[in-house]
């Protein structure tokens, strides 16, 4: 079977093909380029809010597969929970806070665009020169590229650096990795959540509720005396309404 | 499989990489669609018995088992409805959003030893990063068909998801730290041997910690009792009210796929993977390298293992949709924020401290493999990195390689 195969191959390959051979990674990273690239200015066009925020998913999306195109997994996986998963979480919040008629359809003026036009250019200009500027990003990467693993990082993370050539080297002159700056940052966003979680905590009542007033109360002694509480609390109207 | 075609058929690489590339995507299509096939069929079977019915039992001969044929065709011959008020493109993309989402998830899903489509470093990471994104699709649903019904279920299902992520992650993140890695494929080979060696046996924390990862896994694909976002009971059909036919099949397909696939990580991350409960591979002799024939039947074994498994995940998840009783949203926040979260945190550090206090297990007689990753990773005495097995570390291996390259190249 195998044989057969092979002349199959070569068969096919002796015929004259348009596409003798195609670089997937040249093809596949021009792809990913368009899509962000065009789902970004999508972004800036589309005039519904929902609409913007799936074409931003698309294009975050798109970024992330550039990361994962350079091997770059643990980036890509990273920009597909925290950017592309933020984004839902703000698609969701912008869809309830902005439901109102007048925002979800967003309409610049002209003047806003010619002004946004001119500041995103001006600001890619400065990007693309930066960029290119440096001159050793646009030679081809030489040397050795190790295969993508995410234990460095997780090592560096807990103060271990192997990615160094520590390696064997005495250990005065092993690099300390990020344990402090990871710590801080631990506790930062601790903070920030404990912060959160006061903020949306539910406010304590400070007028008790009817029932448990009526349950805390003595017994009425007579039917004249419980009609009156009834009057009191009617007039005043703010305990029976549960005191919200 | 890249390069198998191009070594042994002498196809040019690109040819061989776009065929390899179809063969896998094919593949993994064919393991949701096939998969829904069957479960659809195995869930009204289910349901039916669970309620003292018959299930289907025409169509197809004895058991109804054509039953989700005849679905499918009916559904294609469905009439394709959009509301009037519906924003339409996102209408019709949304089933397409959860269903990518679903399909991707699969790509570095490793089915046995190196049958997978692409081993992925941060394997686990990818798939729950991932998964997330198929509420995207929900919520397009939901927003797009202009019915308050779809709108509730939406926004119920995301307040539901993004909850429910943070335990399971802190359910994930145990197996990862007992492994040593996030590569599905190498934390699977650190419980290879007998069932003894799986992660859901390796001390009492994780025991619990793997309940908790199936609760939160069954509420995180919006199966019952966590189904909030499709009560059809308040919300006639949630957020899939306005959608008929193939659309809808779409959600489904979606549904069912990601039930497997949260069957299929429960099983790789604390189950064993391919590994079945006694090694009969390794106890008849057969072992990787040992022969050609070998070598595909402990795959074809390992394959069945994995499926098998990830399969009584799904009845299980069927089981107890229809036993319990729907909670109340509220009722679905509680479990998630005050009983999950809490308890996954607290069974992490305890895993956490068995690991340091008890690294040999309780019964130092069933041998474990070395999931001494860590160990690799510190100089040895003598100044080099210690050797490392080459089949449980893969990826410490090619790091090490590396760094040995590095070296080497400071060194000249």
């Amino acid at each position: 079977m195998m044989p057969g195969i092979a002349t199959f191959a070569d068969a096919v390959l002796a015929a004259p093909l348009p596409l003798a051979a195609i670089n997937w990674h040249s093809f596949f990273f021009v792809l990913f380029a368009a899509l962000a690239c065009g789902f970004a200015v999508a972004v800036v066009a589309a005039e519904n809010v929902v609409r913007m925020a799936l074409y931003l998913v698309l294009s975050l999306g798109a970024t992330a597969g550039l990361f994962f195109l350079a091997g770059a997994e643990f980036v890509g996986a990273m920009q597909l929970m925290i950017y592309v998963g933020g984004t839902l979480v703000l698609l969701v919040f912008g869809v309830m806070l902005t439901a109102q008629a007048p925002f979800v359809s967003i309409k610049g003026s002209g003047r806003d665009k010619v002004v946004a036009g001119v500041v995103g250019a001006v600001l890619l200009a400065v990007l693309l020169q930066a960029a290119l500027s440096v001159k050793a990003w646009r030679a081809p990467a030489a040397g050795v590229v190790a295969d993508p693993a995410a234990t460095p990082i997780g090592m560096a993370l807990v103060g271990v650096r192997v990615d160094e050539p520590g390696v064997g080297a005495p250990a005065r002159n092993v690099r300390p990795g990020y344990l402090l700056p990871f710590e801080i940052v631990s506790i930062h966003l601790l903070v920030v959540l404990v912060g959160a979680a006061y903020l949306a905590r539910a406010k304590r009542r400070k007028i008790p509720r009817a029932i448990d007033v009526a349950a805390s109360a003595e017994p009425p002694a007579s039917v004249a005396e419980h009609a009156a509480i009834g009057r009191d609390r009617q007039r005043s109207g703010s305990v029976l309404a549960g005191g919200r | 499989m890249a390069d198998f075609l191009i070594n042994t058929l002498g196809l040019p690489a690109w040819l061989a990489w776009t065929v390899a590339a179809v063969v896998a995507a094919v593949l993994i299509l064919h393991v949701i669609a096939g998969g829904a096939l069957v479960f659809i069929w195995a869930e009204r079977k289910i349901a039916g018995r669970i309620q003292d019915r018959l299930g289907p039992t025409r169509t197809g001969g004895k058991f109804g088992w054509l039953q989700s044929l005849a679905d499918g065709i009916k559904l294609l011959a469905k009439e394709d409805l959009m509301p009037d008020g519906a924003d339409g493109m996102l209408f019709r993309i949304a089933p397409y959003v959860s269903f990518c989402a679903s399909f991707c998830a699969f790509i570095c899903l490793p089915f046995a030893f190196d049958v997978v489509g692409q081993r992925l470093n941060v394997g686990v990471f990818f798939v729950i990063a991932v998964l997330g994104l198929e509420v995207f699709g929900v919520i397009l649903a939901g927003y797009a068909s202009a019915s308050k019904w779809s709108l509730f279920g939406a926004m119920r299902e995301a307040a539901q998801v993004v909850s429910y992520e943070v335990p399971l992650g802190m359910c994930v993140v145990v197996p990862v730290m007992l492994a040593g890695s996030m590569d599905l494929v190498t934390i699977a080979e650190k419980q290879a041997g007998w069932f003894t060696n799986w992660f859901l046996f390796h001390d009492p924390f994780t025991f619990v910690v793997f309940w908790i990862y199936v609760t939160c896994a069954v509420a995180s694909v919006n199966r019952a009792p966590f189904d909030l976002a499709e009560a059809e009971s308040e919300l006639v059909a949630g957020f899939h009210t306005e959608y008929s036919g193939l659309r809808w099949s779409f959600f489904f397909m979606a549904e069912y796929g990601s039930m497997f696939l949260v069957s299929a990580l429960a099983a790789l991350l604390f189950m064993g993977g391919w590994n079945g409960p006694i090694p009969v591979a390794t106890l008849l002799g057969l072992s990787e390298g040992t022969g050609d024939t070998a070598h595909y039947l402990v795959r074809l074994v390992g394959l069945a293992n994995l499926i098998g498994k990830a399969t009584l995940g799904v009845l299980m998840m069927m089981w107890i949709r229809w036993t319990l009783p729907r909670l109340r949203i509220d009722q679905v926040m509680t479990t998630c924020l005050k009983y999950c979260t809490p308890l996954a945190a607290a069974m992490f550090l305890g895993a956490m401290l068995w690991q340091i206090a008890l690294p040999g297990g309780l019964v130092p007689v069933l041998h474990r493999p070395a999931a001494e990753i860590r160990e690799g990773w510190l100089p040895g005495p003598g100044g080099e990195v210690r050797a490392r097995d080459a089949v449980s570390t893969g990826d410490a291996v090619s790091t090490g390689d590396a760094v040995a390259a590095k070296v080497a190249q400071v060194g000249s």
